[in-house]
């Protein structure tokens, strides 16, 4: 308790600075607006310039991304955790396109992928793919070797292998790897907007508050990507523990 | 299959080095073949050799150099701030838990929100000029570090600190000589997040709102439509990427030489 109180001073404090800064016109309060401003706002947006629609908008395609690219980075992962051949023909290959900040990678996408929904997938895809494709191909090739010689024993068949013993032991793995993509493919939603700005989103929403130099706008919007983001995390979070109730501690 | 390797390939016996020369070399055999049979317009994909040409072309008029030297050095510079800021915040996290009480809940919040985020905010307040690139890139250094030290230091065992105890250690000494060369291994990790998180950091705020810089080739080059530009662009940020986290890991190995293995 008395913890939880300690938390809760500093940022009172600073929302108590924030007002009367604001009020007492200490600072411009175009700069800083009253937070009752920014309240109004994010009911005026949700009442009447459809702030919802847009965060659908960012989710649905934060999500389409997302599931595209950690079911590419799967296989991708899993072929490369497999064979050998695979892994040394494209690891370095990916591992040199790897260094390239995923949004320098915006402009080309934008040019090839034009600056619409698919181009924005794309991207967000992209962002996904690669803690998948790592964190699988770890995995895979952690599987204990004593249970490869047991199914070897027992024969199993290459898809068996796969399906009952590679993919089960990798799965904490994968679930990491999901995890890190979750957070990366919302960072890239809102990254995407920034940069090929048609349709709805939030991005898009803060970028419009930024050019017709509407702070309540854009703090709205930073608010917003934070709590989507914390939520996202937490969601994965109990997913996750609860996928690995069966893993022995 | 792993166990491939019994009834090894031709190929499995080229040395490691080799074959990972074949995919990109493939790759660039087929897009050179594309680019000269035209099967897609240069406006989409330029030949590699144009890519080259681009690059070279902005190595010869100095463009390159004094762009990636923009970058770097405000990467430095934020990287410095924000980093120390880190370091300073983690180890007061770290050494009392009412500071944690204090700060923790404010910084978490504030973490929350991705870099990209605090951008146009940023831009509202600072405008455009450099103190905003700085202050993006130091936010990104900053909190990776001051996680990761925090982290690191709360995972010093309690044992290291009896015997400081044991030695009659004064508080000082038992920071600098106990604690702080305990926790440098994550100190470290968070370090090396820390220059990558502000190197992507730097490419965003480049391409928001830059006219100079490796991020702004890559803006001009779109506004161009000279893609060889953009991909040369590409390639550098990649290269100083690479180079900028190896020279962390180097670091990272000579720092811990006193280490047992």
């Amino acid at each position: 308790m008395k913890r939880v109180l300690r938390g809760l001073v500093l940022p009172l404090l600073l929302l108590a600075l924030w007002e009367t800064a604001s009020h007492g016109r200490f600072v411009d309060p175009r700069i800083l607006p009253p937070l009752e401003l920014v309240a109004h706002t994010a009911v005026y947006q949700v009442m009447h310039e459809g702030l919802l629609s847009n965060l659908a908008a960012s989710l649905a395609r934060d999500l389409a991304g997302f599931c595209v690219g950690s079911l590419i980075g799967v296989i991708i992962g899993t072929a490369l955790g497999l064979s050998r051949v695979a892994d040394r023909l494209f690891m370095p290959s990916f591992n040199g396109l790897r260094q390239i900040a995923i949004l320098a990678w915006i402009p080309l996408i934008s040019i090839w992928f034009g600056v619409g929904e698919s181009a924005k997938v794309v991207f967000i895809a992209a962002a996904a793919l690669i803690p998948v494709v790592l964190n699988t191909r770890e995995g895979m090739r952690a599987a204990s070797a004593q249970l490869v010689e047991v199914a070897r024993a027992l024969t199993f068949t290459r898809w068996q292998l796969v399906t009952r013993l590679y993919l089960p032991s990798a799965l904490p793995s994968i679930a990491t790897g999901v995890h890190l993509a979750l957070i990366y493919a919302w960072v890239a939603s809102v990254g995407s907007e920034y940069f090929m700005t048609v349709g709805p989103g939030i991005g898009g929403l803060i970028i419009a508050g930024r050019e017709r130099f509407q702070m309540d706008l854009v703090m709205l919007g930073i608010l917003i990507l934070g709590i989507v983001g914390f939520a996202i995390n937490l969601g994965a979070s109990a997913i996750e523990a609860r996928l690995m109730r069966w893993k022995p501690v | 299959m792993r166990a491939a390797a019994a009834a090894a390939p031709p190929w499995a016996s080229l040395p490691r080095g080799g074959i990972a020369f074949l995919f990109p070399l493939a790759l660039l055999a087929l897009w050179s073949v594309s680019a000269r049979l035209g099967w897609l317009p240069p406006q989409i994909l330029p030949a590699p050799s144009e890519v080259g040409s681009a690059l070279w072309d902005l190595a010869v008029t100095g463009e390159l150099a004094s762009n990636t030297g923009i970058s770097l050095l405000r990467v430095v510079e934020g990287f410095a701030a924000g980093s120390a800021l880190g370091l300073l915040l983690g180890i007061a996290m770290g050494l009392s838990r009412t500071t944690e009480d204090y700060v923790k809940p404010l910084f978490t919040a504030f973490a929350q929100v991705p870099t990209l985020g605090w951008i146009p905010f940023l831009m509202l307040l600072v405008g455009i000029g450099e103190p905003l690139k700085v202050l993006v890139i130091a936010k990104a250094a900053f909190v990776p570090v001051a996680l990761n030290t925090f982290a690191g230091i709360r995972a010093v065992p309690p044992i290291y600190a009896e015997v400081g105890a044991l030695f009659r250690f004064s508080r000082w000494q038992l920071l600098q000589k106990v604690v702080l060369p305990a926790a440098v291994p994550p100190i470290f990790t968070g370090l090396r997040y820390g220059l990558t998180h502000a190197w992507n950091a730097l490419v965003a705020v480049e391409l928001l709102a830059s006219a100079e810089g490796l991020g702004y080739l890559l803006v001009w080059g779109r506004q161009m439509f000279w893609l060889d530009t953009m991909m040369g662009a590409m390639i550098v940020i990649g290269i100083v990427g690479f180079a900028l986290d190896r020279i962390m890991a180097a670091a990272e190995q000579r720092l811990q030489r006193w280490r047992l293995a």
